[in-house]
């Protein structure tokens, strides 16, 4: 099985779809959106049309914060920026995508993979996994050999080690890491529809679950297109201008 | 599996077990055998289950990431096959035939011109790995062979980091992991992805060479290892009267406490060992003494708050200090070309204020050349090439350090090129185009059998007038 990992979308369908033509050119032969499939963008239904395709053909999906935002689940802790395009998104859902967010579970588990959006210790509080010690949280709360997911918008990969810590690791786009079944992972697969680390390429991951091999990768897109929407929505220009630069 | 059920004759995954090489805390290796007879492979069996150290296990997964991301090359053995870690863990790789770098460990004191030749096919060695992002950080004598054509092979790349790779060993053992002997500074506190790392080691490798005696002696507590940290050596002359000034240099540099102050590369050290009639002597080549109170006070004190800092990747942290090959045309001037040669020289000198300029020429062997008068003699031909090349470089007013001179003898002048391209780890090379008409025909011919066959980036450089 060759797993292709999306998270944070955030109604970017240029991004989404520049991910999923990489992923399947690689073979890719299951898929997982890990939340966040909208808010900040300017294309949440044709984003949510296409992942109810793939979820409608055994693809992993799991709520999100700003999902659950759209679909009137208040969330004080998102910023203006974000409240403004969760504001301007409710307007734009209908009925078939309200329903598709509604219907979302806050976790998956399959076989020996937690699919999650945040941390699996307290899925719902949207736990932002930015050190060891939260994600220590997250592979004990999940108790799986596997745990994907997003939130954090940069890729990091977590492994256990013998002492009961878990290692942070930065991974090299395009280069596949050994992540042997006998220890416990926490893949953070970085944000295909608003990267923020100066690189304005999507970020996704693709795991070989056969080989035990993960591999990270970002991916370029038609930024342009996705900013240029932004602004002729009306959402605010900081969102289009961070899709330029990817910070 | 167990190590202790394992026999010559017993099979392994279709593998078939020979004579037994080795049998270590970590891991057994057994030669292959075939029904010809013994193959040109080797199997490594780690020591795994109860009562068995955790870290053998981490050491053969490493060991299997790191050799499995290596591009084939000379200068590590190639991974063949291996088994599944959860089951039938093991290793095949390459037999390399050669000798240990223990067994001349074994009878040093040994020549300083030995050292070098050792030490600069080690060094070689060592960068090739660095460039591909990995550091060794378990280099001793044991881990080094030599093949028969001289080049130096490192094994067992269990303790290794790989910057593209999860460092399944860092922080995970309370005691640094590694040989304590050899271990550098920053590896004591749990730094592990310094490429200098390896350069330490490799310094402690050649003091040993050159004195028979270790740098750190043998330490037995975390605190005797943390000595090191503040605590220069005694330097080589103390020890064994007669040991040059540019072999100590070398040495005491690779071992600075601060990684910052030791060679930024291998290919550096492997460049003033090839070529250490020109290394440049400092205050480290001729001490005879160790650091005065003060400074060990000064180390001490630094080395109490020292905080390691996060691993960039290391070919990011490799020494950026680019080395140019002027090919220089012996004998009489052509003024053009010398002109054209410089100016090529000076933009790559503007360019990258660490780049070092070695000036070479090629003239035939000494012993056609033995004539009456001194001019004519190998020694007298020899300093008049040297002073053709002095003559050349000096417009370039590079500080002395930037600048080395090589008069090679060989009668194949494209092939002479090439090798010490090729010894040196040389970054680029200049030199002139053929041309007709010009008073003085610059290595016929070899320009275009250099760019062919250099290891690195050729310029071929033209004065604008023959154009």
């Amino acid at each position: 099985m060759k797993l292709a990992l999306f998270a944070d979308i955030h109604s970017n369908l240029e991004a989404i779809t520049a991910c999923l033509a990489h992923a399947q050119a690689l073979g890719a032969d299951r898929y997982a959106f890990l939340g966040d499939l909208v808010g900040y963008g300017a294309d949440p239904v044709a984003v949510l049309d296409l992942i109810e395709e793939h979820a409608a053909n055994g693809a992993v999906v799991v709520l999100g914060n700003h999902d659950a935002a759209a679909i009137g689940r208040p969330d004080d802790t998102l910023n203006d920026n974000a409240q403004a395009a969760i504001a301007w998104t409710r307007t734009q859902l209908g009925e078939k995508q309200r329903a598709f967010l509604g219907g979302l579970p806050l976790t998956v588990r399959d076989d020996n993979i937690l699919f999650v959006h945040a941390s699996a210790a307290a899925p719902e509080q949207w736990t932002y996994v930015t050190s060891p010690a939260e994600a220590e949280k997250s592979i004990r709360a999940g108790n799986l050999g596997y745990i994907f997911c997003g939130h954090v918008h940069e890729q990091k990969l977590y492994y256990m080690g013998v002492g009961g810590r878990p290692m942070p690791f930065q991974p090299v786009p395009g280069t596949p890491i050994p992540t042997g079944k006998h220890r416990q992972w926490l893949a953070i697969v970085g944000s295909a529809g608003q990267p923020r680390d100066r690189i304005n390429k999507a970020c996704y991951a693709l795991a070989d679950m056969e080989r035990a091999r993960l591999t990270f990768f970002r991916v370029s897109y038609d930024h342009d297109s996705a900013a240029q929407k932004i602004r002729s929505a009306g959402l605010p220009e900081r969102l289009a201008r961070r899709i330029e630069r990817g910070a | 599996m167990n190590l202790d059920s394992l026999e010559p004759g017993s099979e392994i995954d279709g593998f078939c077990l020979g004579e037994l090489l080795h049998a270590g805390s970590m891991a057994a290796i057994y030669r292959l055998t075939g029904p010809e007879g013994p193959l040109p492979l080797i199997i490594k069996i780690p020591r795994l289950g109860p009562g068995e150290r955790a870290v053998n296990v981490v050491a053969f997964e490493v060991c299997r990431m790191v050799l499995g991301a290596l591009a084939q090359g000379p200068h590590h053995p190639m991974l063949v096959a291996f088994g599944d870690v959860e089951t039938t863990p093991y290793l095949v790789m390459e037999y390399v035939e050669g000798v240990r770098l223990s067994d001349w460990v074994d009878r040093a004191p040994i020549a300083p011109e030995e050292i070098a030749r050792l030490g600069s096919a080690l060094a070689l060695a060592l960068h090739d790995i660095h460039r591909q992002d990995v550091v060794h950080l378990d280099l001793k004598p044991t881990n080094v062979l030599y093949r028969s054509s001289g080049e130096a092979v490192l094994i067992d790349f269990g303790l290794a980091h790989h910057g593209h790779y999860p460092d399944l060993l860092a922080e995970e053992f309370r005691s640094p992991v590694g040989n304590w002997v050899y271990m550098a500074p920053e590896q004591v506190v749990g730094i592990r992805c310094d490429p200098r790392s390896d350069i330490f080691a490799f310094g402690a490798i050649l003091y040993q060479l050159a004195t028979g005696r270790l740098p750190f002696d043998n330490p037995t507590t975390i605190a005797q290892l943390r000595q090191r940290l503040y605590l220069d050596p005694v330097p080589p002359k103390a020890l064994v009267a007669g040991i040059p000034a540019w072999l100590q240099e070398i040495v005491l540099r690779c071992l600075e406490i601060d990684a910052g102050n030791r060679y930024a590369s291998a290919a550096e050290v492997a460049f003033d060992l090839a070529n250490h009639a020109q290394v440049a002597i400092t205050d480290r080549g001729l001490r005879d003494r160790r650091a005065n109170w003060g400074m060990r006070i000064r180390h001490r004190l630094r080395a109490r708050k020292f905080e390691p800092g996060p691993c960039p990747p290391p070919s990011t942290s490799i020494g950026p200090a680019p080395i140019v090959l002027v090919a220089i045309g012996p004998a009489q001037a052509d003024d053009a070309l010398f002109e054209a040669l410089r100016d090529a020289a000076r933009r790559l000198i503007a360019a990258d204020d660490l780049c070092r300029i070695a000036c070479v020429t090629v003239v035939p062997l000494a012993a056609a050349l033995s004539g009456e008068r001194y001019e004519d003699t190998a020694t007298g031909r020899h300093i008049k090439h040297l002073v053709n090349l002095r003559r050349w470089a000096k417009p370039l007013q590079l500080p002395e350090e930037r600048l080395t001179y090589h008069v090679l003898e060989s009668e194949k002048l494209a092939t002479a090129l090439i090798d010490y391209a090729k010894m040196n780890d040389v970054d680029q090379i200049l030199i002139g185009a053929p041309h007709d008409g010009a008073p003085v025909r610059l290595f016929p011919g070899v320009s275009s059998q250099v760019v062919a066959e250099a290891p690195c980036s050729v310029t071929v450089v033209r004065p604008r007038s023959q154009v």
